[in-house]
This record gives C-alpha cells, structure tokens and sequence, in this order.
C-alpha cells in the first residue's frame, strides 16, 4: 500500500501535531509520502520531513496555493494521488473542505473522521454525533479518508526524510481569496492541548469569559466553549465544541455552566477525565461527568482557580 | 440572479438520541421522529431571504430519499419555497444514500434547472459526512464556498465569509457557485398556519433515480454499527476542595 497524506499547512505554517497525528494513522496502512502544499512552505516542508514514519516529502510550491482555496487544491491533489492507493489528512476545516472535491473528481467515496483502521480497506467512524459506531468497507480504487486527530496519538518527529519538489501542473482558479480574520490567542491549541476548560450559557456574558480564562491561565488549558455561549456572542466561533465544532478529546476536559446537549458531547466524550460545575443537579452533562459539582460557576471557578 | 437551488435532507431530529439495533445493521429509525436536517433549514431560510430582498426570482428545493421527504420538502415550501422536486431512490428508510451519489443526482437536476447557485447545509447530522456540497462542486467543476456564516450576493459573484479552525476568511466566487451554510449563518423563520395550508398547493414533482439514470449503488459496505463504548459511571463531589484534590490525587491530571 502506498499512503499519501496531506499536511496540514496554514498560512505557510505547518500544524504540527495535526499532522503527526495523521501520519500516525496512515502508517497502519502501509509506506507513507507526506503532500506540503502551499505557498512559502519551505520551513514547514523540513518540519514535516521530522516526522517519524515519512518515507518522503513532496513539496509543491504556487503561488495559487497560497490559501489552499478547494479548486485548484483539489486539482492538484486528484493528479498526485494517482499512484497511491489512499489520501489521508487530519479531519481540518481545511481537509474537510478540500477532500470531498477531490474524492468527487476521482469518482470515488470520501471517509470522514475515521477513528479507527480495521485493515487497508476497513473503517470505523461515528455517525450520529458520535452516538453509533459503524464499520464501512471502501469498495474504491483509491481510499479517501479524513482522520479524527484526537483518536491517534502523535508520531515523534527525530529523522529527517529526504524533500523532493514537484511541479504543478494548470490549475484551475475560480474563487479569489479577500482576507482572514484569525483569532489571536496566547492560549494552547483547542484540538490539542492537554486541558480545556469549556462555558456554556450559564456564563451569562462576554466579561465573564474572564473567570473561565484565569483558570485556564492556570492549569495552561486551552478554552472552549458551547455552541449556546457562541451563538449569545460571549465566544468566538472557533471555540466552540461540538458535532459541529471541534472535537477534542483532551486528558481534562471541565464543563463550566453547560446542560450537555447531544451535539456538545459529540465533540468532547472522548476526553480521559470530565469535569461538570452545574447549578442545575439535573443537567445531562452529569452522566459523562467523571466528577461532577452542583455549585454555582460564579463562586467554584474563581476558587478552583484559586486552589490550583 | 434567477433561481437557488437548495437540497434538503429528511434525518432523524436533532433532539432524539439514537438507538443502534442489537443486531449491528444500523441505528433503529422506526417511529422516531424525523425532520429537516437543522443545516438545510439555514439554507432554505437564507435562499428565501434573498428572494425577499430582491436578489432571486424562484427558490427551488429537492431532497432525494424515500417518498416520505415530500414532508420536509412541504415543510420548506411553507418556510417560503416556490417549488419542489423529490428524488425517490428507494422505500427503506434505513438505506441512507451517499454523498456521491446524491451529488450525481443534484448534477443532473442543476443541468436541467440551471440554477445560478445552490445553497446547501454544511452536513447532515446523521452521517456526519460533510461531502456533497464539495462533491457536487467538483461534478460541476464549479468554485466552492463551504462552512459559511455570511452571504452577499452581487450580480455575477458572491462574497461569502467562511468559520475556519482558526477564525472567519472571506472569498469572493464566481456565479454559478456552491456554497454550504454554517450554523450562524441565520435563525430559520418558523411555518405559519397559512403558509402551511398553502405549501400544499404549490407544485411537487416527483421523479426516481432510475429516471435520472444515475447510479446509485453504495461505495462503502456498512459492516457493523455499533454503540459507542460507555463511560464509568461517575462520582458527585461535594466541594471545589474535594474536586481538586480527587483530581490531583485520584485523576492526576492536574
């Protein structure tokens, strides 16, 4: 089996333990070339090549890659990836974006959010915000898949495989990129960090983030938060948790003033340890909850943060 | 612009917590309460929106499944859409078609419609896919703006702002186009009485696959489906003190 995985690169940056994460599950499968795409990605090209497992790098520089906009991303990844028997990449905004085009032009099924390899042409995913488990067999030429980073641990990165430039052939472009506007956070990175200290409505405003903030100072966690407390404006919507969000799966994850709905737990049930502060004793998210405290968040999460 | 299209799935409702068959075939649907998928509501509200504002002429919604989707598409007919067009692939409720499949479907009905753009949800809520708005994008080999939380349409393009991991981008693309709605996107309008009764008079049209001449055999054999496995039950603490201590000692986590 030969296994092209797509790195993740964000503004010329690659996201490391995405990436890592990525690798990890394609090793399963068999002898694995990482894709760096971009524009100015000569440095995340190196990186990547640390990455244990990485027989090679390919590195395709254009200027019309620059934002890894989905048409000519796509175009390029459909003429790669003939040769290779699977395309994997970490289950990004980015991936998700892109991969289903790809998949559509080489006429095959794309796999979302695989948490699991069975064997070459075998897959576990959740269906249902994460409420069933199924199994699917590909019957495709070339496998498709996007990978739930929070189910595979991170390759090491200490090697150094060797980076070999390809050219791009034409590509389509049809969309013009106008601007980010990235959320500026000191804070680790949601989908990775070890700790996550999550709000919901019970938070009651914008200003009162500040509490959720200073125990995450503390614990160094990174923040999250419900879709109730995105929607009510008192987070960004990169925050959020959830089936529609980000899933995170980190060794502790604390709950502070959210009932649990299904959609929510969808991105987070998988964490190690769950920590629920509710004042209402009948919230849903007291059946995950490893620990869980009936207290009014205004009072527990200052003194938490002062216990800590 | 003349007309959006909008594709529109029947899923099980977003309030009903599954239950998967002891027998590893799927997840139980019968008698459960099913409606539009959350998603497509968002993009049926923001097609009627831009007929309302003047920037459309007919809003066109088609869902694809068994016959019993003519309920959702009545129900975004008395949200405010013109007309609607139903797909039948098959009677077996559980038999969910795939994203490819839908996507080929939805080629052969924006070939024959026209559309100058298609909204559509970002992912339906039971196979969790988010696939058919860029599949069908790359049938067409049109631009693609997926996950989008804002909409403006001009003459001969559309500036959509995009929720990415790290924040919001901004694209402009070229009409025809594709774009997939996120949930801020806007609060779908409920259904009037009126409206309701009204629904049931404007046109349906119903066709097969067969009629199509698509293929629709699956690319994906489902082998098993499965609960998730449970957690340990969990304890009440009784104090922050506590709390931290259990996390400390019993957890180490922190």
């Amino acid at each position: 089996m030969s296994i092209l995985v797509l790195a993740e690169i964000n503004d010329s940056t690659l996201a490391l333990d995405a990436t890592q994460r990525a690798v990890t599950a394609a090793t399963q499968l068999g002898t694995v070339t990482l894709l760096c795409v971009g524009h100015g990605i000569e440095q995340a090209a190196v990186q990547a090549a640390t990455i244990n497992g990485v027989s090679g790098v390919i590195q395709v520089e254009d200027a019309a890659l620059a934002q890894r906009l989905a048409e000519p991303t796509a175009a390029l990844l459909a003429d790669i990836v003939k040769g290779y028997t699977h395309l994997l990449a970490p289950a990004t905004s980015d991936a998700k974006n892109i991969l289903p085009r790809v998949a559509a032009l080489l006429d095959v099924m794309v796999i979302a959010d695989i948490i699991s390899i069975d064997s070459t042409d075998t897959f576990r995913r959740p269906i249902y915000a994460g409420n069933a488990i199924q199994t699917v067999q590909s019957l495709d030429a070339i496998k498709v898949l996007t990978v739930r980073t929070t189910a595979f641990e991170p390759a090491p990165c200490n090697q150094q495989a060797s980076i070999k430039t390809a050219t791009t052939p034409e590509l389509p472009v049809l969309s013009a990129w106008i601007e980010n506007s990235v959320s500026s956070t000191e804070r680790p990175d949601l989908a990775s960090s070890k700790v996550v200290v999550s709000a919901g409505r019970g938070i009651g405003s914008a200003e009162n983030f500040n509490i959720i903030n200073q125990l995450a100072d503390k614990l160094g966690a990174a923040v999250g938060a419900s879709r109730a407390a995105v929607d009510a404006g008192y987070a960004p919507n990169d925050w959020q948790v959830g089936q529609t969000g980000k899933v995170v799966a980190p060794d502790l994850y604390i709950a502070c003033g959210i009932s649990g709905a299904i959609q929510h737990l969808a991105g987070m049930k998988d964490s190690k340890v769950i920590v629920a502060i509710n004042s209402d004793e009948d919230a849903p998210i007291f059946q995950i909850a490893d620990y869980g405290l009936v207290a009014d968040l205004f009072e527990a999460v200052p003194e938490f943060s002062e216990q800590v | 612009m003349k007309k959006i299209l909008v594709p529109i799935k029947r899923v099980i409702d977003y309030n009903v917590k599954v239950r998967v068959k002891a027998d590893g075939t799927g997840v139980d649907l019968a008698n459960l309460k099913m409606s539009m998928n959350p998603f497509d509501e968002i993009a049926v509200e923001e097609a009627i929106r831009l007929k309302e504002k003047g920037a459309a002429e007919e809003v066109v919604v088609v869902s694809i499944g068994v016959k019993q989707a003519q309920d959702t598409l009545r129900t975004a007919l008395a949200m405010g859409a013109d007309r609607a067009i139903l797909v039948v692939t098959g009677d077996d409720v559980q038999q969910d078609v795939e994203p490819l499949a839908v996507a080929k479907i939805l080629k052969a009905l924006v070939e024959r419609e026209g559309p100058d753009l298609v909204l559509a949800g970002k992912q339906a809520i039971d196979n969790d896919m988010n696939a058919t708005g860029q599949m069908l994008s790359a049938l067409l080999g049109w631009s693609q703006a997926t996950f989008a939380s804002d909409l403006e349409v001009e003459a001969d393009k559309a500036r959509v702002t995009r929720e990415v991991d790290g924040g919001l981008q901004t694209l402009e693309v070229p009409l025809p186009s594709i774009v997939t709605v996120d949930l801020r996107m806007n609060d779908p309008r409920f259904a009037s009485l009126p409206n309701i009764m009204k629904a049931k008079r404007k046109p349906l049209e119903t066709l097969s696959s067969e009629d199509l001449g698509i293929d629709i055999r699956p690319r994906l054999a489902i082998l098993n489906t499965e609960e998730p496995p449970a957690r340990p039950p969990g304890e009440r603490v009784t104090s922050v003190v506590e709390l931290v201590d259990k996390l400390k000692t019993e957890a180490g986590v922190i």
